[in-house]
């Protein structure tokens, strides 16, 4: 009993204690840089979700056979390999989502959530909970990321999924959806999600 | 004249910080004081460069002739990160005063996304070729320093100033980051 409800814990630390983006700042370039849409938040959510989990796996199970001194390199490389291969998917599948994601897509080999999680969560612990920990982090890495690009469309573009709620010509922030945009919003949330978790706590 | 307007593209108009969002966190976390982001504004400037250079030759001369295109990402951040390193282990040598001023720098510089996101951006250039990717290697570095300074310096200010509650720490800073791009706004269409 005591197991499953170490990893409940272990699951929802990463979405609201230390969820990567509004509380531990982790990965910050994808985070305002591909948010101009719902969409794009919740696409490069999933391939960070998708990477971050293959990179935990593969790093507590070959955990023991790498020498210290070299583990930072091996980490790299094992994440590059994942990346290169959502690279390679995410443009023979989804080309509409590659081309809007552009340069964050290699981009996510030097985010630092993964980086961060395979050094300090995965190589220390065994392979379930380094799953659970993958999944955590990645759900609250997704959640405010997808947060952050409906807010921004919303403002910006009064649609949320691509689905318009105000007529076309109806005037909206377009700030939003501009570079500062994203900063602001992202103030503002972070404002919001401290609020919501002082009080649940 | 082309080589104008990659600079003035690089720093202004498409500031690597503020308009491509790479290199967000050395921005907010090295920048609290105006000495220090001038120190990381250095190391960025020499890795850059000297990545980029290894990094476009390699693509050019090793990568395309031989139809490894795709292997790009890893070949990419592995030389940043053994590059890094050599730079560390070669200033000590060489220039222990500099290496005094850049050497804290310069292992955070592995994980700054604006060296391999300019690295794979310089392939991406019109008709470009080794002297054009450097220059804008070292112009986007140009552009990283400015938004880095001026941020920092404005955040001197801000530790005297009266800011309620809930905005301190990193809302107000991300705010300021905002007011700062929407600045650099104002150079669109320059180029």
């Amino acid at each position: 009993m005591a197991e499953t409800l170490d990893q409940k814990q272990n699951f929802l630390k990463g979405i609201i204690k230390e969820n990567p983006v509004f509380v531990m700042l982790l990965g910050m370039c994808p985070t305002l840089g591909v948010t101009s849409s719902a969409f794009n938040g919740l696409g490069m959510g999933v391939a960070t979700l998708f990477v971050l989990l293959m990179s935990n796996i593969v790093v507590s199970l070959i955990k023991s056979q790498v020498p210290s001194k070299v583990r930072i390199p091996a980490f790299i490389v094992i994440i590059a390999s994942f990346v290169t291969v959502v690279e390679m998917v995410l443009e023979a599948y989804i080309p509409f989502l590659y081309e809007q994601l552009g340069i964050f897509i290699p981009l996510i080999v030097v985010n630092c959530l993964i980086l961060g999680r395979a050094e300090a969560f995965a190589s220390k612990n065994n392979l379930t909970s380094s799953v659970v920990d993958a999944l955590g982090m990645g759900m609250g890495f997704v959640i405010a990321l997808t947060a952050l690009g409906a807010t921004r469309e919303i403002l910006g573009n009064g649609s949320i999924f691509e689905f318009r709620f105000v007529s076309e010509d109806a005037n909206t922030f377009i700030l939003f959806i501009l570079p500062p945009g994203a900063f602001i919003a992202l103030a503002y949330l972070a404002i919001a999600f401290n609020r919501l978790t002082r009080k649940l706590a | 004249m082309e080589y104008l307007i990659i600079l003035i593209g690089a720093v202004f108009v498409n500031n690597i910080v503020l308009s491509q969002f790479l290199g967000i966190c050395p921005f907010l976390g090295v920048s609290n004081k105006v000495s220090t982001s001038v120190g990381m504004s250095g190391a960025v400037l020499f890795v850059m460069t000297i990545a980029t250079t290894v990094t476009y030759l390699l693509h050019q001369y090793v990568l395309v002739p031989m139809g490894l295109d795709y292997l790009r990402t890893i070949t990419f951040i592995l030389v940043i990160a053994a590059l890094v390193q050599m730079v560390e282990i070669m200033l000590k040598k060489v220039s222990p005063p500099l290496y005094q001023a850049l050497g804290v720098f310069l292992p955070l510089i592995t994980t700054n996304c604006a060296v391999l996101g300019v690295a794979i951006l310089a392939l991406g250039l019109e008709d470009g070729n080794l002297l054009k990717a450097v220059f804008f290697a070292i112009s986007s570095s140009a552009g990283f320093a400015l938004a880095l300074i001026v941020f920092a310096s404005i955040r001197e200010f801000l530790e005297l100033a009266d800011i309620p509650e809930g905005m301190k720490g990193v809302p107000i800073n991300l705010l300021v980051a905002g007011l700062l791009s929407l600045a650099f706004l104002g150079f669109a269409g320059l180029v």
